[in-house]
């Protein structure tokens, strides 16, 4: 079974298909992920944890005032976390504006990093709030620049009123566009939809769509990945999985500052949606200052002790 | 595919320190005992101690002690400066907690993150509310200036060791009695460490007494013309001994005994949560609860996929030793008690009924068993009918919302239920209908001492926490109420 044969496309069984949805117990939720979150991980299940998590970094700068020397920065940074200690992975990508996946790509490809992908966010980041002709557009753009992979917002403001078919065809639209040259992950920006149930409901209405992957936040809205909305999400990527044989990636993004907290998700994956999902493929973590401590951990692993902040780069 | 196996977090025992032998706590001091028995480990068979079995002297001392101490000390002390006694034990069980936990998991055998996160700071928990209550006991409901019954006679299990003993001796100190406590034979340690917090608590000697030995040094205890009031949790067979035993004489008593909860999903529910549910109510603390959810009655229409999910939940539990950070499940508490859930288990299969375990490897020392569910089963099974006390499962299935009730009613037992709907009224109504002293929804194995707790039917008598615990160890004064 595909994902068309869930919904067929029209209105009406996708509002079937998300009204049959069975709820989640807001303080249920938080208490299966309060418990994974004591999971004790140490030695080596840490070291193999820190370096799994450092291949899963989309390494991320989404500001106004980045400049191309950040970027590129970023980029090499990404390519060579730890430029002392080539046993470190590279990061699972690069996380940028539009007008950046140039310079982004060029850079990685000139440096050897060309197996790392470049994302885009796209449809009027971060707030989704514009026509869909300059939705596409954005897509377009990013796309003809070299991204790889697009991180697109959803019409809150559609999703919450009720207008699921709205958001529905928009995710379908830019799907399109993207065809097999670009993963598409889809960014529900759990902070404003406030609810357990409708984290739940948008992450189906996404996977229904087409999304590649299913992303927490945009990084400007708190709170963003807790480790209950991230649970809710792999409960539905493991549902989706069961119903259609397809499995769909999960990229929390936002809040994600220290190795203690990237492998709090770990777990979190590990134990719900199941091991198979332990892969950059299929899991991301959207960040920018946890690759530091990822690192400094790793280096405190390897010699036994805590290295200064000096010892690794700033972006 | 990446496997992401936790390497062993061991808790280090470093902390606890266990004497090779203990006698019994009478009078503010540890005496000598004799005719001792082995405490073992029963995740891996060590021997942790010897542990003394009282006989008749030895009760009898306690006893005395225990009467002597209400009289000269406890029962004319004012209720304020009694609250300070349980405020400051209720800090040193926090300051000790790491060292509680540890010495818990290894005489129990239970997950070391269930004896840290939830036996010792609700244990904790208990001393500091009912310290609350000490000087407020006007305000219990019995009308004013309420009367301690004198000595209490505690009797507790082995389950929740340091637990249960909060639940008993935190009341009745708070209420103006003395007590004799007998913990459980094969779980003395963290009474006897509980010991040497009421000598650090500088608790005047002779309030709390501790024995230690079997069921024929609870039954001398029981028995005892010195004890004015008995408080027992265990099983329901035990618990009717100790009825038959106090009737013709003036001894009150409350009794937490055996259970056999239905929890029940009707079709609405959360089904993530739900699993949850099911997992904690059935596996948390490897079913050796009281008022574990060992009956599960699905609704039909969702019982096939709400049991394909309880499996690949299963799956996840972490069965092995209890001082493991990341353990779920821990060991069966004795030999005794995994040779009657091997036996209960085995009368399922006799019975035709369908048995699932997920594959896990046990440990090869001590006693294990690994989580299981029965699929089939109907209200004639032995195994929906007898409590197990292990962390065996039977699934039952149901078609209406009152032959959900019938079901979960038809039972001699009444101790909790839990239900599980994302509709507020059916809540509500089914709540009215079941016949369960505590009835949890949308969530199970909730412990709160501000909350009554207690059964209906063969489940007990009396409520333990709360206002209502509270009152069963006084007496009121305003209804001419007897000694």
């Amino acid at each position: 079974m595909n994902q068309n044969t869930v919904v067929d496309g029209s209105e009406k069984s996708l509002l079937n298909f998300l009204g049959n949805l069975s709820g989640v117990d807001q303080t249920g939720a938080n208490a299966r992920a309060a418990m994974l979150g004591t999971r004790s991980i140490k030695t080596s299940s840490k070291a193999k944890a820190i370096d799994l998590a450092i291949s899963m970094v989309d390494l991320t700068t989404l500001e106004g005032a980045d400049t191309p020397e950040k970027v590129r920065a970023l980029c090499s940074k990404a390519v060579r976390p730890d430029p002392s200690d080539p046993t470190v992975p590279s990061a699972g990508a690069i996380c940028v504006y539009n007008d950046m996946v140039g310079i982004a790509r060029n850079h990685l490809d000139s440096i050897g990093g060309s197996h790392i992908p470049v994302a885009a966010v796209a449809t009027a980041f971060p707030a989704g709030r514009a026509s869909m002709e300059v939705k596409l557009q954005d897509t377009t753009d990013a796309l003809a620049a070299g991204a790889g992979e697009i991180d697109m917002v959803i019409d809150r403001g559609a999703f919450l009123s009720g207008r699921y078919m709205k958001v529905f065809s928009e995710i379908q639209q830019i799907r399109a566009l993207c065809a097999h040259n670009a993963h598409l992950k889809v960014i529900l920006e759990t902070g404003e939809l406030t609810t357990y149930d409708n984290v739940r409901k948008a992450s189906f209405l996404a996977m229904l769509a087409g999304a590649d992957f299913i992303k927490t936040s945009t990084g400007k809205i708190s709170p963003a990945a807790t480790p209950p909305v991230v649970l809710v999400m792999l409960e539905a990527v493991r549902d989706f999985h069961t119903m259609t044989g397809v499995r769909i990636g999960v990229k929390p993004a936002g809040g994600i500052r220290n190795t203690k907290d990237a492998i709090k998700q770990l777990v979190l994956v590990n134990e719900t949606a199941g091991p198979e999902w332990l892969t950059p493929t299929l899991f991301r973590i959207g960040a920018s200052a946890l690759l530091n401590d990822l690192l400094m951990q790793r280096m405190k692993l390897r010699d036994g002790f805590y290295p200064s902040p000096t010892y690794v780069t700033i972006d | 595919m990446t496997t992401f196996d936790y390497a062993p977090a061991l808790e280090s025992r470093s902390i606890v320190t266990i004497d090779p032998s203990y006698g019994h706590f009478v009078n503010g001091r540890f005496i000598e005992g004799k005719n001792h028995f082995a405490s073992i480990n029963p995740s891996n068979e060590e021997v942790l101690s010897q542990i003394a079995l009282a006989g008749s002297a030895d009760v009898d001392l306690a006893v005395k002690a225990a009467r002597g101490a209400y009289e000269i000390t406890w029962s004319v002390m004012p209720g304020r400066e009694r609250g300070k006694y349980l405020y400051r034990i209720a800090r040193i069980m926090q300051e000790r907690a790491r060292e509680f936990a540890v010495l818990e998991t290894l005489d129990n055998g239970k997950p070391i993150r269930e004896s840290r996160d939830i036996d010792i700071p609700l244990a904790a928990a208990h001393f500091f509310y009912h310290a609350g209550w000490a000087d407020k006991l006007d305000y219990v409901g019995l009308g004013q200036s309420p009367r301690p019954h004198g000595v209490a006679g505690q009797i507790i299990p082995w389950n929740f060791p340091l637990l249960m003993l909060a639940w008993k001796v935190a009341p009745a100190l708070a209420a103006g009695n003395t007590v004799v406590l007998k913990p459980a034979e094969s779980t003395s340690l963290t009474a006897l460490l509980f010991a040497q917090v009421c000598q650090q608590a500088e608790l005047p000697a002779g309030v709390v007494n501790i024995i230690t030995g079997n069921g024929s040094t609870g039954a001398l205890l029981v028995d005892h013309p010195g004890v004015d009031k008995i408080a027992f949790t265990g099983s329901t067979e035990v618990g009717k001994a100790i009825a038959r035993a106090i009737a013709p004489t003036k001894k009150k008593a409350t009794l937490e005994l055996g259970g056999k909860a239905a929890n029940i999903i009707f079709d609405d529910a959360p089904i993530d949560e739900a699993v949850e549910g099911i997992v904690n109510g059935i596996f948390f603390n490897q079913g050796h609860v009281c008022c574990a959810g060992s009956r599960l009655l699905l609704q039909e229409n969702i019982a096939e996929q709400t049991i394909e999910a309880l499996k690949v939940r299963m799956a996840k539990i972490r069965v092995g030793n209890p001082l493991d950070k990341n353990t779920d499940l821990g060991a069966i508490n004795s030999a005794e008690q995994l040779s009657k859930i091997e036996s209960l288990s085995a009368s399922g299969d006799d019975e035709g009924v369908h048995r699932w375990s997920p594959p896990c490897e046990l440990p090869a020392k001590g006693y294990w068993f690994p989580p299981t569910i029965f699929t089939g089963v109907t209200q004639a099974n032995r195994i929906a009918r007898e409590e197990i006390f292990g962390p065996v499962l039977s699934i039952l299935t149901f078609r209406t919302p009152a032959e959900a009730i019938e079901k979960a009613n038809n039972t001699p037992y009444g101790l909790s239920a839990g239900i599980w709907s994302e509709k507020g009224s059916r809540i509500l109504w089914a709540a009215q209908q079941l016949r369960a002293g505590v009835i949890w929804a949308n969530t199970f194995n909730k412990f709160d001492p501000a909350s009554p707790f207690g059964g209906y039917k063969e489940s007990g008598w009396g409520r333990e926490g709360g206002r209502h615990g509270l009152s069963a160890y006084l007496l009121s004064n305003e209804n001419g109420e007897e000694k």
